[in-house]
């Protein structure tokens, strides 16, 4: 079965395959040994209505924990505008950007951070396929490391009506870790 | 073409119970989801959940919570079990909480194990919780009971598996 993505983050590795179905997994990449700076999902085909990422990861920044990001189309323009609302554990606070270079999605865990310890996410981008409308995410995340982390629910929008054909998904700094896991699934509308 | 988003077991209670448990999972899924709509016949407890039977204090969360009027957060650490919800607890009123967790890479036997929680209770506010099970084995069971009380009848728990590519 011909591969209908590519995927550009060095040193993963990856596996594709022509899907059907209302939610269909259209690739999935494991970070390996070396890291990876990036994962990136191209080509993604407008046959879906929503896109959902869905990712387990780890930093190899020099510090706790680490931001994570995602761009749109490669994007590095100031088109995105984010808000969070976090819990540390104790107090809740609320984060906005109007006009910045890419989307926030939380943290995951980073070098000195609780050994083994991942943090996760699920990504929905809506309607990306639409070539009328600004592009929205919501994200659920976050990373415990027994005495200390963060959970967050974020929304970032990206203003551009073009149609969503890469997804791109980094730490804020540093590389991934190995066994970070990043996957992308289509949602159908009926 | 394999099934992505599959119901690997649903559970509707035919009478109150103290728990419920999922076991021999299979190991074929990337993530798996747990959606219980729960209520139990006193009290509104919170909802806990133990992984492969591990009742020692390998679990601690963090949660945002939203009660209608102020946004606060909480964690439980070194806990005995996780709280998948925090201050959405299910009450005597079947329908009126919905929890959706995720419990990620749960196959995996490298990393330790990390839920994301979702918890709504329509007369309590709304929960955003992430969890960690210092564990590496993979998860082959759960367990879901209130802290107190028991679930009602009719108390329902669906277990669902998404593959990857």
């Amino acid at each position: 079965m011909a591969p209908i993505l590519g995927i550009m983050a060095s040193q993963v590795t990856g596996h594709l395959w022509a899907p059907t179905g209302a939610y269909d997994s259209i690739a999935t990449t494991t970070v390996g040994a070396g890291g990876a700076s990036s994962v990136d999902f191209t080509s993604i085909p407008s046959t879906y209505t929503h896109l959902q990422v869905r990712y387990l990861a780890r930093g190899s920044f020099s510090g706790n924990e680490i931001q994570i990001r995602m761009r749109l189309n490669s994007d590095t323009g100031n088109n995105y505008a984010r808000h969070l609302l976090e819990g540390d554990g104790s107090t809740a606070a609320a984060y906005a950007t109007a006009s910045g270079s890419l989307m926030a999605l939380g943290s995951i865990p980073a070098a000195t951070g609780t050994a083994s310890a991942f943090g996760a996410g699920v990504v929905d981008i809506l309607d990306y396929a639409n070539t009328s409308k600004y592009k929205t995410s919501r994200t659920l995340s976050g990373q415990d490391r027994n005495g200390a982390g963060t959970i967050d629910l974020a929304s970032s929008l990206w203003m551009n009506t073009n149609a969503v054909t890469t997804v791109s998904v980094f730490p804020d700094s540093g590389n991934f870790s190995q066994y970070s896991i990043v996957a992308l699934y289509g949602i159908k509308g009926a | 073409m394999a099934n992505t988003y599959v119901a690997i077991a649903t559970q509707t209670l035919g009478s109150a119970a103290a728990s419920v448990t999922f076991s021999s999972i299979p190991a074929t899924y990337t993530d798996l989801v747990l959606v219980s709509v729960a209520g139990t016949t006193t009290g509104a407890p919170n909802t806990f959940l133990q992984l492969n039977g591990d009742t020692a204090t390998n679990y601690s969360i963090r949660a945002i919570i939203g009660n209608g009027s102020t946004a606060s957060s909480g964690a439980v650490n070194n806990s005995s079990q996780f709280y998948i919800d925090y201050n959405a607890m299910p009450d005597q009123t079947l329908g009126t909480t919905v929890n959706v967790c995720n419990i990620m890479n749960y196959a995996n036997s490298t990393t330790y194990k990390t839920i994301l929680v979702r918890a709504n209770a329509a007369s309590r506010g709304t929960d955003g919780i992430v969890g960690l099970w210092r564990s590496t084995s993979a998860v082959t069971s759960l367990l879901i009971k209130p802290a107190s009380s028991t679930f009602l009848a009719s108390s329902t728990f669906s277990l669902y598996g998404i593959a990857s590519a």
